[in-house]
């Protein structure tokens, strides 16, 4: 038997002052995340202050005008209504058709690997990178001009990595005895696909359809590429009429040093995150309500 | 074995009506293409940015573009030297990871390892609503609110200026930061802390000398790709961090961004084929060049990472 | 000497996870220096009876327990005893090896700074890999990885970790049943080596190892409720070959499951 060398004598615990620096710690890891929320705080509030007093019934049906008092965001709400819609009809089905194939298609093989990794890399390529592919491409190459439609595809590219990937996961969330069950009965895989996968995935795809589509409510860089910076007065009826955005406007105001067109940047941002929120929060209660369901 | 299969294959496939097999494999040529138009978007990309680059480096060497110090492609006399717009780029980027790496990966490890539910449950949508916000609003937020706050400190700060970008940008990437390190904690298997206290370690002993270590790979991926998000972001810098590019790295000063750039350009509405318009492809090729590198890095780290920890 | 005769004893505990009773009544007394088995069929409350030895309860929110654990003649759950000291002075070994991801080295070390080890460092660790039956085979690669080492060194590698904070008491869940028959006969060896310096309790599945290394055996047992509680707890040769429970012989010999 090996002897024992260690000495009770030789171990010092100093327990209370480990005790006093793990409380440190604590108090600085919970100061970190305070730092957070009140940064949110203070964003929050300082937007409500300066936004609450113009924002009016004029603010939103009014379009820009050089004088505070008169100017409104309309022709913004309506294009990025617009270029909502649009985004989502392209990107969603095209999303839902990504996720499909990788879930229930693809071989593993090489070039699988090399379409999750050329997804995941999408997903963090600049915003306003994406406008410059739709400057080039959408406005250039294919002579769409800066008009909506171009836009919405440049939206479209950028938000697809958000819908695959939702879809991805409630298609992951599919259980395979489902399918089994199908197969058994002598469907197809696609009649598999069409008559278990996807009305069982439907919830989580639609939270990600949402998202995504906040996500393109949200940005700006890769519109003002497509749209540029454009004084509208009028509201955008097709596809092929030139547009801006609520961001954009935003932007525009910002930019000036006048402190009514401020005042004007922040109520367009109440009215942009209202919009944000609320479409969020459809989001979140078409998941927790299918995740209730599910645990049922 | 195999022919049997084979066999059993062709014989379900007998019994299936023509029609459902066209549509099952039309379907599947459906899903295929839609799957390859991320592979297209990619490749657009590239090719977009390379060929408008093109006719931009007829006129500027690649090592003019890369190693000159002063960027005025709309003054006269023009010079295409990049490194004023990466300095500035990188110095917003540096201030946010300053402010947002320790505060991020402190709150991460504050959820992870101290928070109740209760408080995580609270917290994390707190979070979220911080990612979703858009980056015009923390333009707004850095040059109405911020900017006007470190003034009464420093009074030599300028209206716009790379220390309220920064600062702002770091509070918008906290979340990305906190949310990827928070997973790689949480992933850290509940064997490892238990054998950490077992030996009579206290709880910010098991989370800062054994959880921290073992999702440090994760962790360190979270810095980066927050970090390429930082320099790839756009709108917060054009608001609040200025138009001048500038070859210095004095944070009170007004600086300009390669995206930043990009977006004064596009403002105004650049004739097609100039070299002003291919400019803004040559800059954007760089950023795409930069923050893809650092995106497949971090993604190689975390997924080594999965690796390991299975 | 004034030890007690008993290094640790429990009288009437219960234990209970939320609503749901654990262990029942359980009335135990470990004697110092020998290897003590826990047995019994799964869910009786074997390794919820030995995280109650070193505290490692406390980190489940719904545990709570009433009755008495006493080490030595100190109460294990009272407010004055200090959970982090306990678990320096009874160290445990998992069922799963769970070296850190740090070095062979640093994984030794780990316990020693904690808790602040005044000594000579590369001396302690030897010594507790010594002890623990590893030092020869890593001697040479104490820079290494941990996880590059096999399921049964990695083991052995937890329990010199373990030994390098100076136990009194060492606990082990299923110590060997993540291992093959190798790793597992090392275990073994390594227990009876180290009975006579320090306190053992052993969680076993396996009749056999049960009573090839322990001195004493308690035998566990569910009652109607699914709590657990102690049937029988004698000398191993008396329970292996003589128990006085009907249900311990029902249960060795395999009558029972
Ligand atoms: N963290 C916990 N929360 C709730 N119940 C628990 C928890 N841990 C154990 N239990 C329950 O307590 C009872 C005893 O569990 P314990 O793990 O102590 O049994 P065991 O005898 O070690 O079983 P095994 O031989 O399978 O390891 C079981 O019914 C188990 O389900
Ligand atoms: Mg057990």
């Amino acid at each position: 038997m090996i002897k024992n060398i260690l000495k009770k004598e030789n171990y010092n615990q100093n327990l209370n002052s480990r005790y006093t620096k793990g409380k440190l710690y604590f108090t600085v890891f919970f100061t970190a995340l305070m730092i957070a929320i009140i940064g949110l705080a203070i964003l929050l509030f300082q937007i409500i202050s300066q936004g609450t007093e113009m924002l009016s019934w004029t603010f939103v049906s009014s379009y820009p005008s050089r004088f505070p008092e008169k100017a409104g965001i309309l022709s913004a709400l309506v294009g990025s209504i617009w270029l909502m819609g649009l985004t989502g009809i392209f990107a969603v089905p095209l999303g839902i058709g990504t996720a499909v194939y990788l879930e229930e298609y693809a071989p593993k093989n090489k070039f699988t690997q090399f379409l999750e990794i050329n997804i995941s890399n999408l997903a963090g390529v600049p915003s306003i990178v994406y406008g410059l592919l739709g400057l080039a491409v959408f406005v250039g190459a294919l002579n769409m001009g800066r008009t909506l439609i171009a836009g919405a595809l440049t939206m479209a590219l950028l938000v697809m990595p958000i819908v695959i990937l939702a879809s991805r996961e409630a298609i992951k969330q599919v259980p395979y005895s489902h399918r089994e069950a199908a197969y058994a009965l002598g469907a197809t895989r696609w009649e598999v696909v069409r008559s278990v996968v996807l009305p069982s995935a439907i919830p989580g795809i639609m939270t990600g359809a949402i998202l995504s589509m906040s996500r393109a409510v949200g940005e700006a860089a890769p519109v003002l590429a497509v749209s540029a910076l454009v004084y509208l007065t009028f509201v955008p009826t097709d596809p092929f009429d030139r547009f801006t955005v609520m961001p954009i406007q935003i932007y525009n105001w910002v930019s000036r040093p006048q402190d009514g067109f401020r005042e004007l940047a922040a109520s367009g941002i109440i009215l942009l995150l209202v919009l944000l929120l609320s479409m969020n929060s459809i989001a979140i209660y078409i998941r927790s309500k299918y995740q209730n369901k599910s645990e049922e | 074995m195999l022919n049997n299969q084979a066999e059993f294959k062709n014989k379900t496939h007998m019994g299936l009506s023509k029609r459902r097999v066209i549509t099952g494999k039309i379907a599947e040529i459906v899903f295929f293409l839609c799957a390859v138009i991320s592979i297209i978007t990619t490749v657009g990309i590239v090719v977009s940015l390379l060929s408008q680059s093109l006719y931009f480096f007829f006129e500027v060497t690649l090592w003019e573009f890369l190693t000159g110090t002063r960027w005025a492609p709309i003054l006269k006399p023009q010079s295409f030297g990049v490194l004023p717009l990466v300095t500035g780029t990188l110095l917003v980027s540096g201030i946010a990871a300053l402010f947002a790496v320790p505060i991020g990966l402190a709150t991460a490890v504050f959820l992870s390892e101290y928070a109740p539910d209760r408080v995580r449950k609270i917290a994390k949508p707190f979070l979220e609503i911080l990612a979703g916000i858009p980056t015009v609003v923390y333009g707004y937020f850095a040059l109405t609110f911020v900017t006007p706050k470190l003034q009464i400190i420093l009074p030599d700060l300028i209206i716009f200026n790379a220390l309220s970008a920064g600062l702002v940008m770091g509070l918008m990437i906290i979340p990305m930061v906190s949310s990827l390190s928070e997973d790689a904690m949480v992933s850290v298997s509940r064997s490892l802390r238990e054998g950490a206290y077992a030996l009579g370690a206290t709880r910010s002993e098991v989370a800062w000398k054994v959880v921290v270590p073992a999702a440090l790979s994760g962790i360190v991926a979270s810095f980066i790709l927050a970090i390429s998000r930082a320099i790839g972001e756009t709108m917060l810098v054009t608001i609040a961090a200025g138009a001048t590019p500038r070859m210095s790295l004095d944070p009170l000063q007004s600086i300009q961004t390669m995206t930043a750039f990009i977006v004064q350009l596009s403002l105004g509405e650049t004739p097609h084929g100039s070299i002003e318009y291919n400019t803004i492809f040559a800059v954007g090729l760089l950023l795409f060049v930069m923050t893809l590198t650092m995106n497949l890095i971090g993604h190689l780290i975390v997924r080594k990472w999965q690796q390991v920890d299975k | 000497m004034v030890t007690d005769e008993y290094i640790l004893s429990s009288d009437n505990l219960n234990v209970y996870y939320g609503n749901f009773q654990a262990l029942a009544n359980v009335s135990i007394k470990i004697k110092p220096n020998i290897v003590t088995a826990l047995i019994g069929p799964s869910g009786c409350g074997k390794s919820t009876l030995l995280r109650c030895f070193n505290r490692m309860n406390d980190l489940i929110p719904i545990f709570s327990l009433d009755g008495s654990i006493k080490y030595k003649s100190q109460e294990l759950y009272d407010d004055t005893t200090d959970a982090t000291n306990i678990r320096s002075q009874i160290g445990m070994v998992f069922q799963k090896p769970n070296p850190f991801p740090k070095s062979i080295y640093d994984n030794v070390a780990f316990g020693l700074k904690i808790n602040g080890y005044t000594g000579n460092y590369d001396e302690a660790i030897e010594n507790s890999l010594r002890r623990a039956a590893l030092w020869e085979e890593v001697k040479d690669r104490l820079n290494k990885s941990a996880i590059g080492l096999s399921g049964g060194q990695q083991q052995r590698l937890c329990i010199a970790r373990a030994l390098a904070v100076n136990p009194e008491v060492l606990l082990m869940d299923e110590p060997a049943s993540a291992l093959d028959p190798i790793g597992t006969l090392a275990i073994e060896e390594l227990i009876r080596e180290l009975a006579g310096s320090v306190t053992i309790v052993i969680v076993t599945h396996n009749m056999q190892q049960a009573a090839r290394v322990s001195d004493e055996t308690a035998f566990l047992m569910v009652n109607d409720n699914r709590a657990g509680y102690l049937v029988e707890h004698d000398y191993t040769d008396k329970i292996f070959t003589n128990p006085s429970e009907e249900r311990t012989e029902a249960y060795i010999t395999g009558r029972f499951s």
